[in-house]
């Protein structure tokens, strides 16, 4: 068994270690030393900039290698021993696994013992935002329509309005999207409606995305009249560009996912030092009380879930249940069979 | 020569310390190995909840093995702590889903939970594994449901309880040492009581002791009390013993200074007389020393139960100046009282033989044609005999070694004595309150001066 689990490890570190990362986005930015700190990430790059030369104006030597794959993508180079510092991801489930799995190294310092403990987990795994899952529409689809703030509300418009919904719904494809697998297992769990939902917006031929980005640039340019299950974070920041002035934000009254935006320090790390200084950094700014300019909400901001009341998804072993080959196989599917109804 | 070793009181706190600091290591391992088990147990319960709950989803479709990993299997096991968690599920060896390379569980009956501790992904961990048959195909395939955990929680939590009862084991042994000391000094208090009791007594009270001892101790107290009876009963006869002897010898005496006397005045030749007069005067010496003797006893005899009677001092000293007068004048030595009436409590006979003894000693040390003095002043609530001489003195030796039984000064050869004197007279001052003084004269002849002090009624 163990020549096996041997083979499959040798099998993925050669696929790996032969065709490089799928990278969505990558950049260096350079210090004044020959130290890089190498960190893979999930958060896009324009998002995750200032956090980067918040933190270079502190420690002017350590260069950034900043890469950007997908949630999956980022597992799988943890788990086949990519050489990376620092893994921030927002898919919980994944990043729990590898601090379970002892793909995570140890790290405490004064900053990590103040978070909460719904933030970390054994010191390996390290929250620093509290990301709400949010529906955007365009409004220019419901310009005679009451807007739904509730799920059963949502069905009922979709259901009466097919021909003005059809083919115009976005929402993640749970077997690309890491954090979309999370968004939909977790609403699985927690509310009946999610599969009367799914049924309605297969039969509407919904659009597949693999990333929140993609799925608020289509309703902005109004390619979409809804997307749902987004990165409310992201939401906000292209809101704020919006010119359009149609693409609005709307928080499920009967259930909202938030999720933990998390960080961990690979046990293949070198730049240790330098990976906890990152990870005291997102954690003090994770507490901060003022929003501020940051482009990623604190942990305050909806840990104590004022619109939700259900506080963010828990950091525990229970998120690997639908990691387990089997439920995942079950769960997506379903997932299919409700999707692709054409 | 006594040999001290450790008091009973130490010896008693310290083993009573020892027996505490034994009981409480005995504690805190119990405490501690308790706690160990209890968490351990705790976490077992868990586990095994888990794994039934995994095993409960397992089913059969389509002639395979199906199962469904249940939220609640894996949501309790982070409930109870931040452990990380493991899991596998075999069918007839193969492994149908989870962790492949984890240890193989301990084979158990059917349906029941069965235990095991191992270590994987270097960590100890905790597995709890239950196997059920499932109908598939073409029959029936023990499926195994193995669910692991390491123990950092359950480590934690003992390690807490454990420290707690370090503590609580420190704390009762610290008051388990206190009330020992406390024990120990209480339970012996009645013999410190019984040695102070006896310490504070004077040095001729032999009376018995009776006081308040518990059981223990009665033997120790009655074998003290036979022994001081014993003892007294000893110094009694001896004293008895020196009276009687004292008495007997003074009779014969008397006979033989008589006839020597009939003799001296029958005989003519000066040498024979001379002889005579030898034997007379050495006749009168040991009749002194007898009487002395006599006296002795007398005041061990009388202080023992001292008479108080009103008396004045300048009294006594006039009647023991007039018997005393004869035996100063065939010395020419006169006798020159200055007294005042002043009021003393105390035994008549006792204080005339003190100053009778004194006065002795003053008269034989004098030389001839000399004055003795006697002077009664008060000072401070004490009345103040003097006797003051104008002999050698007292010598330079220390003056209390004079009080001594039988001890006489250096300077006293020449002169018959018996060193009972002083003795006597500082033994009935003593008994009285008083105390006898001793310095050289300040008239600058150099004599003694004796000071009998008495306290004033």
């Amino acid at each position: 068994m163990r020549i096996l689990g041997l083979a499959i490890g040798l099998i993925i570190w050669s696929v790996t270690a032969a065709s490089p990362l799928e990278i969505e986005d990558q950049r260096v930015f350079p210090g004044t030393s020959a130290r890089v700190l190498r960190i893979i990430s999930t958060t896009d790059l324009a998002v995750f900039e200032p956090y980067i030369r918040a933190f270079q104006n502190d420690h002017p030597e350590l260069s950034i290698d900043y890469t950007v794959v997908s949630s999956s993508t980022l597992h799988g180079a943890i788990r086949a021993g990519a050489q990376f510092d620092l893994a921030m991801s927002s898919a919980m489930d994944l990043q729990f696994q590898l601090a379970n799995d002892g793909y995570a190294r140890r790290y405490r310092s004064g900053a990590t013992e103040t978070l909460p403990d719904w933030a970390r987990w054994r010191d390996l795994i390290f929250a620093f935002t509290t990301e709400p899952a949010v529906v955007v529409i365009n409004s220019a689809f419901f310009a005679d329509l009451d807007l739904p703030f509730t799920r059963q509300e949502l069905i009922a418009i979709l259901r009466d309005n097919p021909e003005r919904f059809g083919g115009a719904l976005g929402t993640y494809d749970v077997r690309e999207s890491g954090l979309g697998f999370l968004f939909a297992t977790q609403e699985d769990r927690s509310s009946d409606a999610y599969w009367r939902l799914n049924e309605v917006m297969g039969r509407l031929g919904p659009k597949l995305y693999c990333c929140s980005s993609l799925m608020i640039e289509d309703v902005a340019s109004g390619r979409l009249a809804l997307a749902y299950n987004v990165l409310g974070s992201y939401a906000t920041t292209r809101l704020e560009q919006d010119q359009s002035g149609r693409m609005q934000i709307l928080q499920m009254q009967d259930f909202t996912n938030v999720m933990l935006r998390t960080v961990l320090i690979p046990a293949t790390a070198k730049e240790t030092d330098a990976a906890g200084a990152m990870i005291d950094m997102l954690v003090r700014l994770g507490l901060r009380d003022v929003a501020g300019d940051w482009p990623l909400p604190s942990l305050r901001a909806a840990g104590l879930g004022e619109t939700t009341g259900f506080g963010p998804i828990r950091l525990g072993p229970a998120l690997m249940v639908y990691l387990d080959p089997l439920n995942r196989r079950a769960f997506v599917t379903e997932w299919e069979n409700a999707m692709e109804q054409r | 020569m006594m040999v001290v070793t450790r008091s009973i009181g130490k010896r008693l706190t310290l083993l009573l310390a020892g027996v505490a600091a034994l009981l409480s290591v005995l504690s805190w391992s119990m405490v501690t190995g308790l706690a160990r088990e209890a968490t351990q147990r705790t976490q077992d319960n868990v586990l095994a909840a888990s794994a039934t709950t995994i095993a409960e989803t397992l089913r059969s479709e389509q002639g395979a093995v199906r199962l469904e990993l249940p939220y609640a299997a894996f949501a309790m096991l982070g409930a109870i702590s931040q452990d990380r968690v493991f899991y596998r599920v075999t069918a007839d060896d193969e492994t149908l889903t989870g962790y492949e390379d984890m240890p193989p569980p301990v084979p158990g009956r059917q349906g029941q939970v069965m235990f095991d501790t191992a270590n994987y992904r270097d960590a100890p961990i905790r597995m709890a594994s239950i196997s059920r048959l499932v109908l598939a195909g073409d029959g029936p395939v023990l499926v195994t449901v193995t669910v692991g955990q390491t123990r950092d929680g359950v480590g934690a939590i003992a390690a807490e309880l454990s420290q707690l009862a370090a503590i609580f084991s420190v704390a009762f042994f610290l008051v388990a040492v206190a009330l020992s000391a406390f024990v120990a000094q209480t339970s012996l208090r009645p013999l410190n009581e019984i040695a102070a009791a006896v310490s504070r007594r004077g040095p001729s009270d032999l009376r018995p002791l009776y006081r308040e001892a518990p059981a223990d101790l009665a033997p120790l107290l009655n074998a003290l009390n036979r022994l001081m009876d014993r003892l007294q009963q000893s110094i009694r006869r001896s004293e008895d013993f020196i009276a009687e002897a004292a008495h007997r010898i003074r009779t014969p005496l008397a006979t033989v200074r008589a006839q020597a006397e009939i003799a001296l005045r029958t005989v003519s030749g000066e040498p024979e007389k001379d002889r005579l007069r030898r034997i007379i005067r050495a006749v009168d010496e040991s009749s002194r020393s007898a009487g002395q003797l006599l006296d002795h006893a007398t005041v061990a005899y009388r202080t023992e139960d001292l008479a108080r009677d009103r008396l004045d001092l300048a009294d006594l000293v006039a009647q023991t100046v007039a018997a005393m007068e004869p035996t100063a004048a065939m010395r020419d030595i006169h006798l020159q009282v200055d007294g005042v009436p002043t009021p003393i409590s105390g035994d008549a006979v006792l204080l005339e033989s003190a100053i009778r003894n004194v006065l002795d000693n003053a008269i034989k040390y004098a030389p001839e044609d000399t004055t003795v003095t006697l002077g009664i002043t008060h000072a401070a609530g004490a009345a103040r005999l003097t006797i003051t001489d104008q002999g050698p003195g007292l010598g330079d030796e220390p003056v209390d070694d004079l009080i001594e039984r039988f001890k006489r000064g250096k300077n006293t050869e020449s002169i018959v004595g018996s060193g009972l004197g002083l003795t006597i007279a500082a033994d009935v001052l003593r008994a009285h309150g008083g105390r006898l003084d001793l310095a050289t004269a300040t008239n600058g002849s150099g004599g003694a001066c004796v000071s009998l002090v008495l306290p004033l009624v």
